[in-house]
Order: C-alpha cells, then structure tokens, then sequence
C-alpha cells in the first residue's frame, strides 16, 4: 500500500488549507461543456456524483501542511503521460514554491470536486488532462498564494499589495518573512477572493521549461508501487480462467481436490462466468486453474468468427446510418462531378494489451469494500463496485495507484468488479491477478471499422462533394449505455465530420453495426485515431489520383486551417519533402487536428529484399499550443508515433468458435527497437491554450505509414494491419 | 529447500524446484521491482542477471539458479554501471509508465557491462527483447548511448 493514499498522520484537519473546493465549484461552473452529446454523457452518468470524501481532510487540489510541505491532489491518474508532474507545476507556478517541494496525492473518487468537463465525469482520457487542469490547478495555486500574502500582512499590520511571495515564503516590506507553513491556520480561515488573476505567460518560471518527471526515481529502481506490487496484510493471490466466449457461463468444476493439492492453494471460487483459486503466489494459482477441470457453457456467441463478423460489417456500411454532418447537396453533387472517386478502408479490432496486466487488490468486509488499483475513471468503479458487493457507494474506498499502461484499458473496471465479486466471498483480502493470455482475450476491444468514402471531383480533380459511411461498434454506447437521440457516436464521427479540408457538400453517415460477441471500448487515439486514418489515406489518394504532390494537395485545401497548415509545411520542411528520395525508398504524410492540438507526421520507408519494407524515418511536428512541460511533450509524441505504428503494422484480433485467437504477444506482436528508428520531434512554439498530446501522437501514425508504401511499392494498401500483407515481418 | 543467492545475500526457501525465479522474488520474497508482463519470455519485464547476464526470470524454474548468482534491479544500483544508467535514464527522462523500465535497465546494464563502447548495432541487438509499450525506444537508445560514450 503507498503511503500517498491517505494524509499524511501527523497532518489535522486545523493545519490544512482550505478553500480549494469552493474554488473547484467556481472554476468547473465556468466548464459547463455546450455540445449536446456531452450534456447528454453527463446525464447518462450522472450517478456518479458520489458524495464528499474530502471529509477525510482533502482540499481539493492543494494542501499545506505547517513545515510548509505542498501536496497536490492530482484528481488526474499517472499512467506515464507526466500528468501529475504538469499539474504539480501548474500549481508550484502560482504558488511559488520550487517543483522539488510538491509531492502529489491521488484524489478519491468525489464527481463534485473532481469531474472533469471535457469528459463529463472524474476520468483520466481523451487527451483532456492539461487542458481541464490549465486554468482551475493554475487558481489553486494562485488562491493558496493570494490568502497566504493576506494572512501574512494581517501579521504583520501591512498591505497585501506590500507583500510578495516567494521560494514558500511570504516576504513583507521590512524584512519580514513568514514560511507558508507559519501561515497556514491563518490562511485557512481567509475567504478566497472571487477574481483569482493568473500570471501571464511572459512571467512563467517553471512552466514552458524542461522540468524532470516527479514519479521517475522510483521507476528505475524497482522501488515504485503498481497494483500488482502492492502487499496488504493477510492478502492472497488471486486469478481466475473466465469462460472464453463473452457471454457464456461456468457450468461445472472438476477435479478441485487435485488443484487444492497444490502446495499454496487456498480457495477455488465459482463466479457466473469463471473460476478463481486464491493462493500464496500467482505461480500456484495457474497451476491450479490448469489442473481444474472446467466445463463452460459457451452461451449464443460460440459458432462466431472474424469471417462472419467481417462480412456482415462490410454488408452493414454499405447502408445509410443515420446522419452525423449533412451540408449542401451531396447527391447533386456527385452527379453533377466531373469524376469520383471511392475508397473503403477497414481498421481491425485491437487489445489495449499494457504490460502491466489487470489487477485489483480487494478487500470487502461487513461494512467497508476497499480497493487498490489503478484505474482511470475511479468514480465509475466505485458505482459498479458497489452494485457488485451490495454495499452503498460511500462504503466503497478507492485507492488509486500508478498505472502500468491505460491505452483506454483502464477506463474499464471489468477486472475491478470480478475481484470485487471474489473477495466478497471470502474472508481475507486478495489480489487479483489475470494472465496475459486472460488479459488478451478477455479485453475492451477498439472497435472493428469499415470506413467507405466517396468524393465528386472537379476538372482539376479537387473535392466539390464528400461522402462518408463510418460503420463499426459503438463505444460511446457501450461505455456509456446508449447513444444520444440522433443515434451517433460522436466519438467515431470526430474528425471525419470537422476536416482540416474545406470540404463543400460534406455528408457524414454513421452506422452502428455492434458485435454480437466482442465487447468494445476506447483505445489510445479514440475516435480522431480511427478517422484520421480513413481521411488521410483518402486525401492521399485523391493527391495521386491528380498528381499532384500530397503536401501540396492538402494545403490547397486548408486555408481556413493556419495551425494545421504549419504543422504539415514544417513537417515537409524537415524532411526535405520536394527532394526526391532514391528509388526504393518513398514518404508519407498526414496530419491532424485532434485534441486541441496540431500534428503532422512524416514515415520514410526503404525497401529491404524482395517485398519487405524498413522504416527509415520518423518526424512528428506537434503544435500543442503552450507546451506545459515540453519534455513531456516530446516524450508523448515519440511513444504515441510509435503506439500507432505498432498496431497498424502487425495488430489484429481475430476470432474463432467466439473465442479471440491471440493470446500473447508471440502472436500479438509490439513494436521493437529493432522495429524502427527514432523518433524526431518538433514542438511549435506558442502560445495558445494548451492542447492534449497524450493521445495526439498516435493519431496520425497508421495513415502516414500506409501512404509511405505506397510511395515506396505503388501499391495502395486499405486494411490494417500492413503485417497482412507481409511487408514488415518478424 | 531451494538455496539461492540473491543480491550478495544467500536465502534458503521452501518452494517448489520449478516455480519460476520470477514468483519467487515477487511472491515469496517481496522483491516486486522485477515484474510479470507475459509468462513466456516475449516481454522482458522480468529481466534479471543470472551471474551477471540478462535473464528472462519467469521461464526460469527456480531449481535452476542453484549456486549462481541473481541480481535484481533492487540492487543494480550498487554496481557503477548500474548507477550510471539509471542517472542516464531520469536525465533522458526515458521512463513513461515505468512498469518495463526494470527490465529494460538490466538488459542496458548488462549490454554496458559486456560491451561499455556499445554501438548502435549492439544496442539494438540487446535491447530489442524488451517490450514498451509507452514505446520510449528513443530515450532509452538515448540513454544508453550518453553512457556507452561517456
């Protein structure tokens, strides 16, 4: 158990400061989201709101203890995107403190103090982190400081405008200088103004700058605490076998005597849907599960497979949907073309797949279920565990941990609820376990999409007409248990519905087509991943279809898109893109305005044998606006280029007998270092809101690869992922 | 009785003879620096030094480090080249998640060990049995390369 999950003891409830909810309330009314689709996500999940526990001492965001130590309440997890680290700076920039003096603190799950807008629920995802935290983390700060200089000229008999803060301490106009830990029960008793004035950008001294990642000590010796490292007392290991077609049941058990006769095996727990054995180590627990004999019932879904389910996705986008965008005259439009040109491109399901697999420490008693885990969206655990234990939601305790990989997994709390339903029927806390081959084929796939676009073309072969079906599973419904009235996903229709292109008669059909069998969620890049792929391999090759030079070709397109427009033509730039490359090797681009942020991406390919092909080059331009932390940044990006890369060039989950196929990564390949090259990044500056980038640089990745074989081969791959065709193999 | 050496420090334990050394260290020891990622040797997460080479600990039936020596990243500081990439590794800021990093720093340990000029080729060749699935393969060839040059 971490010892950043609960106050620190020797803190009382007299020596916090406190003001920062009411300052959470003033600044996330400012948020109230427009867009109807999200109005609607906030009603659907608007049991989330969970009560306060902030009674058990939090502030909201900030807290001073009377040696003046600062400790943020990060309300967003740290799953190696360098949040907390940004967060930590918001805060220590307005409060004037050295980075060195914030330690972080995880926030409970409490939707009133910890929602966030963007999404609609206290979440960490969607790229929303700095941009929600930009303005109310940098208030907190500035509000501690404001009441602190107060306080401290209350001391002293002078005026706050006499007084500045500085290093922790407030200094008056003689000389005096108070530590913020002197002036924190004074403080605490201050109302905070209601006009909290931030500094501009112009006197920043933290932010901006390179800072060092808080968390990253104890990630290079072994010290750090995930999930799966945690040690309660009286806990067990715990992992189970769940019945391998989504939807089927335990039916019988056998063999339990020669499974308990494995040296450290304690319980086998029957659940609706799988088996648990608890014992002293995970190593006895898979000897266990192996040597039980399970008998499923597979359930409805057991005869289905990839061929089945392809084919009737294919059939189903050929339909018309429902509207998602419809401006001018599409059908006029395409008749009245001088030619057309069509593409359909399709996009396979993927694992989530961290190295850290699912695991949940549990631990119910008669009155209390607590929980260690790391999870993104703590609030909907809660609720669900909940319902799972039988206990009222305020007795369910979350203690958020660091992540060891989300990708989106993490929003789910699947593995949360099945250790949930284990360890109530036991008397002892367990940590769960799954095995990665539990943890692949039992995961939240992204969806399985087939995108069909149609453009009508001038005499200069320039869009005057653009059609759009996105057919595939809809994650907004399953993840939020319906879909708005109009019945689109506005998660899958992003980006496809606001081009960068100036796009006249834009016509944008979603068809939801759900998977009987294969459970979905969201994935690192969500809805602007899957779309952008479709978009900039078709924009792609409407340039070639005009020879026209595809850097050029969008930028012809974009005018009403400054931002965009720079990042692609300094991508070019960068790669010297008028220059030829020498045969066998060839470029591709796309680029993306995703997340409140800008990208373009350029992969260069060469040619390696007969048909393989080598990635020789790697530029991403990311204009972000301010960029926070820009180590973080360019951290982001370089592992987002390459997250995309990887499942576009070798990732697929394939079903037979309703059963997913891959079960490790010996058949669900990652990208190496041998893979490709590194990754080269610019940061535009500037000095706009900050935008997201933790899910920004995956992106665009897939459409550049697949626009760089066909610039290197002349043949223009659709479907992902390339290893189909067997350009890049192992 | 399984007689191990661990980090300089000899342990008797009561465990079966093919438990792998890697739920050993985590479940029995409480050594949880070295983790699971796939239980089949294709991640590297658990790599450890077996008498000073890298070794995937979760295939490695524990009968088998008998008399050997087994150095986990808990202790990796204690050696210089162990202390210089770590320094590399929080100067490069390599560490996203974190939860590879173990493993990825005692296969750059034991790569700096054997050859401390490492050249790109050789990096590569060492390094590509680790997964990332935050992908910090820029950094980390970063880093080692701030070491192999120093």
């Amino acid at each position: 158990m971490s010892d950043n999950q609960s106050p620190p003891a020797v803190l009382s409830r007299r020596g916090l400061l406190k003001g920062g909810a009411v300052l959470s309330g003033l600044v996330i009314s400012a948020y109230l989201p427009p867009m109807v689709s999200r109005s609607f996500a906030a009603g659907v999940v608007k049991g989330a709101n969970l009560g306060d526990n902030a009674e058990k001492g939090y502030g909201a965001f900030v807290r001073i203890d009377h040696s003046g130590a600062v400790t943020v309440i990060s309300p967003k997890i740290e799953m190696g995107q360098g949040i907390q680290t940004g967060i930590a700076m918001m805060v220590a920039e307005e409060l004037e403190v050295p980075l060195s003096q914030v330690t972080i603190a995880e926030a409970p799950p409490n939707a009133a103090l910890y929602t966030d807008p963007l999404l609609t629920f206290q979440a960490t995802g969607g790229s929303t982190s700095t941009r929600y935290s930009w303005e109310p983390l940098r208030k907190a700060g500035a509000g501690a400081r404001i009441v602190l200089i107060q306080a401290a000229a209350l001391r002293w008999n002078v005026a706050p405008s006499q007084c500045r803060a500085e290093n922790g301490r407030v200094l008056g106009p003689n000389n005096q200088s108070a530590g913020y830990g002197e002036l924190v029960d004074a403080a605490a008793s201050l109302p905070l103004p209601a006009d909290i004035p931030l500094k501009p950008i112009s006197e920043f001294k933290l932010l901006g700058k390179p800072a060092r990642r808080l968390d990253t000590p104890n990630k290079v010796n072994g010290s750090a605490k995930f999930t799966i490292d945690l040690q309660i007392p009286g806990m067990l290991i715990a992992s189970t076998r769940t019945c391998p077609v989504s939807g089927g049941k335990l039916r019988d058990l056998n063999n339990e005597a020669g499974a308990r006769a494995i040296i450290g095996v304690r319980d086998i727990v029957r659940l609706d849907n799988a088996v648990a054995v608890t014992a002293t180590n995970f190593w006895a627990c898979q000897q266990a599960l192996n040597a039980l004999e399970i008998e499923w019932d597979m359930g409805p879904h057991a005869g289905l497979d990839s061929a089945q389910l392809d084919k009737s996705l294919f059939e189903a986008s050929a339909g018309d949907g429902v509207f998602a965008h419809k401006a001018g005259d599409i059908a006029s439009a395409l008749k009245n073309a001088s030619s057309r040109f069509e593409a359909i491109y399709e996009q396979p399901f993927l694992s989530h797949s961290p190295l850290e697999p699912m695991t949940c420490v549990a631990h119910v008693r008669a009155d209390e279920c607590e929980l260690w885990v790391g999870c993104q969206a703590p609030g909907l655990a809660q609720m669900g565990a909940s319902k799972v234990c039988g206990l009222p939601v305020e007795k369910v305790v979350i203690h958020n941990q660091l992540i060891g990989g989300g990708f989106g997994r993490r929003l789910e709390s699947d593995f949360i609820f099945q250790a949930v339903d284990i360890a109530r029927k036991l008397s002892y806390p367990i940590k769960l376990i799954w095995s990665r081959e539990e943890d692949m084929t039992h995961d939240r796939y992204r969806p399985h999409y087939v995108d069909r676009l149609n453009a009508a073309l001038d005499k200069d072969l320039r869009p005057v007409g653009w059609e759009h079906r996105i057919a595939g599973a809809s994650v907004v419904a399953a993840y939020l248990g319906g879909l708005p009235a109009d019945g689109v996903d506005f998660d899958a229709v992003e980006v496809a519905k606001d081009p960068i292109y100036t796009l006249a008669n834009l016509q944008v059909r979603y068809i939801r087509h759900d998977p009987e069998v294969i459970p979905v969620s969201w994935w690192r890049g969500v809805g602007p991943l899957r779309s952008t792929y479709a978009v900039e391999c078709f924009i792609d090759e409407l340039a070639h279809n005009a020879k026209v030079d595809p850097v050029k070709y969008r930028l012809g397109l974009m005018q009403s898109q400054p931002r965009a427009q720079a990042v692609l033509s300094k991508a070019a730039q960068l790669t010297d893109w008028d220059k030829p490359l020498p045969a066998g090797s060839g470029r591709g681009v796309a680029v993306a305005a995703v997340f409140g942020s800008f990208v373009a991406t350029v992969v260069e390919l060469e040619k390696q044998g007969e048909k393989g092909l080598r990635i020789k080059r790697l530029v991403t331009v990311i204009d972000c606006g301010f960029a926070n932390n820009p180590t973080s940044v360019a951290a982001q990006m370089e592992g987002g280029t390459l997250f995309g890369l990887s499942a576009a060039l070798f990732n697929e989950i394939l079903i037979e007998n309703g059963q997913v196929q891959q079960t490790n990564f010996h058949q669900y390949r990652q990208i190496r270092m041998s893979d490709a090259p590194p990754v080269e990044v610019h940061i535009v500056e500037s000095v706009e809101s900050p935008g997201g980038v933790g899910e920004t640089g995956a992106v665009p990745a897939a459409a550049a690869l697949v626009n760089a074989v066909y610039a290197t081969t002349g043949v223009r791959e659709r479907r992902l992922p390339l290893s189909r065709s067997g350009y890049f193999t192992v | 009785m399984q007689k191990l050496m661990i980090n300089d420090v000899e342990h008797e334990l009561d465990v079966p003879a093919d438990m792998p050394l890697l739920w050993v260290l985590r479940d029995v020891m409480g050594l949880t620096g070295t983790k699971y990622g796939c239980g089949i040797a294709q991640c590297g997460v658990c790599t450890v030094h077996l008498d000073g080479h890298a070794t995937r600990s979760c295939v490695l039936p524990v009968s088998a480090v008998a008399g050997r020596k087994v150095t986990t990243i808990e202790s990796i500081g204690e050696q210089a080249i162990g202390q210089a990439v770590q320094k590399a590794w929080l100067e490069h800021e390599v560490v996203q998640c974190g939860y590879c990093q173990s493993g990825q720093i005692m296969s750059a340990v034991a790569l700096l060990t054997e050859h401390p000029k490492a050249n790109d080729e050789q990096i590569v060749g060492a390094m590509s049995g680790n997964l990332c699935r935050c992908a910090t393969y820029t950094r980390i060839r970063a880093a080692i390369k701030s070491v192999s040059q120093a």
